[in-house]
């Protein structure tokens, strides 16, 4: 589980997040959802430690991750798995060797028990056969699959999203909102997803956090979305021309 | 951004890189894939650029002093020149527009596609996992590229002088000889070594800083060349006053 609370976050004059205080719970997805520049990145950012926060603390299974040295924070941090919007692949390495990177810094498997880890996760996303191709010889959804086979290498606690359905089509992206879901499951990872995508949202997320202008204006299950009472979440479920088939979905669960 | 903060900001970064590596087979994997990205890969320029230097500066020579001086002064002067400044000085100029370029743009383009974010996230220190390998890589190849121009230079000399009778083999020999001191090479690969260490480290922090896109990019691999060759410049001036009386 993770909890952050109180947390603010400022550029400068400009505050991005006040008193921002949420849950993710273990083996469930998390949605974190809002317009561009509600915050939704920044304060992913500050939970994975990629920024600092400038007031409140973040808490990985009860331990103040805000209060450790960057020292401490490795151990915490090798229990995390990301998925970074572009895909974040190292472009000079082949889809295995992404894959087998964090085993080869962190672990003391061999070389045989590496590959055999890594080719269980490419095959679990459905990418045997792609091993040896290099990031910039495959699609963007196979790039986010490969992102995700290794964001899950090492048996992460906890896995983050940031968009993981932008700039695919709407094939590959059920495929990765399949993947993500199953993985949470499997693996009961406190799974994070980042997202504008409310087909996602309603196809796979069990908790959603509404972000609007720093502040979490709403948060709840799928279900309550539609009756949430917030103008903005309205607004911003509205906008998305999927509502027809968001309501038809609904309405089938 | 004030010079003194860009100063503040190079030695933060140069403590995080010279931080123990956090895998030794890792960390050796990547110095040996430097070693032939800086080294190797720059054998075929520093060797070609060498062999005419030392050539134009016989011939610039013997057109500029022959026949009032002894001919053993062709041999001398290339030797001079090569040892104490176009190899430990020019040689690294130039590399720093490949070597140097080629590693601000490489990590510049990586902190813009989130590999960078991908290694803190997974628990990687990626300065040190980033530059450590190329500031060792640099510090052992580039004495040898320089040591290479300079052999390349002094026989390019003697192969001119020959070829467009300037001077006899026995004189350029006896140039290359006479008032040797063994001090000059070790001060050349002391120069060295610190142009190594600045080229490597003042690109690969220029890189890492980048924010933005392509066009940032670019301009950080502009930033890397430019203000390591000033710094190596200046350096020079420091390093020969200091050495050399």
């Amino acid at each position: 589980m993770i909890r952050v609370r109180g947390v603010d976050k400022a550029f400068g004059d400009k505050t991005v997040l006040h008193g921002i205080d949420v849950a993710f719970d273990a083996g469930q997805v998390n949605f974190i959802i809002g317009r561009s520049g509600s915050g939704k990145s920044v304060l992913t950012k500050c939970i994975v430690g990629l920024l600092e926060v400038d007031a409140g603390s973040i808490h990985y299974a009860g331990e103040d991750f805000t209060s450790l040295t960057s020292k401490e924070r490795e151990e915490i941090r090798l229990q995390i798995g990301m998925l970074f919007q572009g895909g974040a692949l190292f472009d000079s390495m082949t889809v295995l060797e992404n894959v087998e990177f964090p085993l080869k810094m962190f672990t003391s498997m061999g070389p045989e028990e590496r590959m055999e880890r890594a080719m269980e996760c490419l095959k679990r996303v459905q990418l045997e056969g792609a091993e040896y191709r290099y990031p910039a010889e495959v699609s963007g959804g196979m790039q986010k699959r490969v992102a995700l086979a290794r964001a899950i290498v090492g048996r992460p606690r906890y896995l983050f999203c940031d968009e993981p359905n932008s700039g695919l089509d709407p094939q590959t992206a059920i495929v990765i909102d399949n993947l993500i879901r199953d993985l949470t499951q499997e693996y009961n990872t406190t799974t994070v997803v980042i997202s504008h995508d409310m087909n996602s949202v309603i196809e796979i997320g069990d908790n959603i956090h509404f972000l609007h202008e720093g502040t979490v204006a709403w948060r709840g299950d799928r279900k309550g979305i539609l009756d949430s009472g917030v103008k903005e979440l309205d607004t911003f479920v509205y906008a998305s021309d999927l509502m027809r088939n968001i309501k038809a979905k609904l309405q089938e669960q | 951004m004030g010079l003194l903060f860009h100063i503040g900001r190079y030695f933060a970064f140069m403590a995080s890189a010279l931080r123990r590596p956090q895998k030794g087979r890792v960390f050796a994997q990547a110095t040996i894939i430097e070693l032939e990205a800086i080294g190797v890969q720059s054998l075929g320029i520093v060797a070609l650029l060498s062999l005419f230097m030392g050539a134009v500066i016989a011939i610039q020579t013997a057109h500029q002093v022959g026949g009032w001086v002894p001919a053993y002064t062709i041999g001398f002067t290339v030797r001079q020149t090569m040892i104490l400044e176009f190899a430990p000085t020019i040689i690294p100029v130039i590399l720093s527009g490949k070597v140097g370029s080629n590693i601000a743009s490489q990590i510049g383009t990586m902190q813009v596609t989130e590999q960078i974010d991908a290694l803190e996230v997974m628990g990687v220190r990626s300065i040190s996992h980033l530059v450590l390998p190329k500031l060792l890589a640099a510090l052992v190849i580039f004495p040898f590229l320089v040591v290479i121009a300079m052999v390349l230079g002094i026989g390019a000399g003697a192969w001119i002088c020959n070829a467009a009778e300037l001077s006899s083999f026995a004189d350029y020999e006896y140039g290359i000889q006479v008032d040797f001191k063994a001090f000059d090479v070790a001060y050349a690969l002391i120069k060295t070594c610190v142009f190594a260490l600045i080229i490597t480290s003042v690109s690969a922090y220029h890189g890492y800083h980048t924010s933005g896109g392509a066009k940032e990019v670019g301009r950080s691999s502009t930033k890397a060349v430019v203000y390591s060759v000033v710094i190596v410049m200046v350096a020079n001036l420091v390093i020969t006053q200091l050495l050399l009386t």
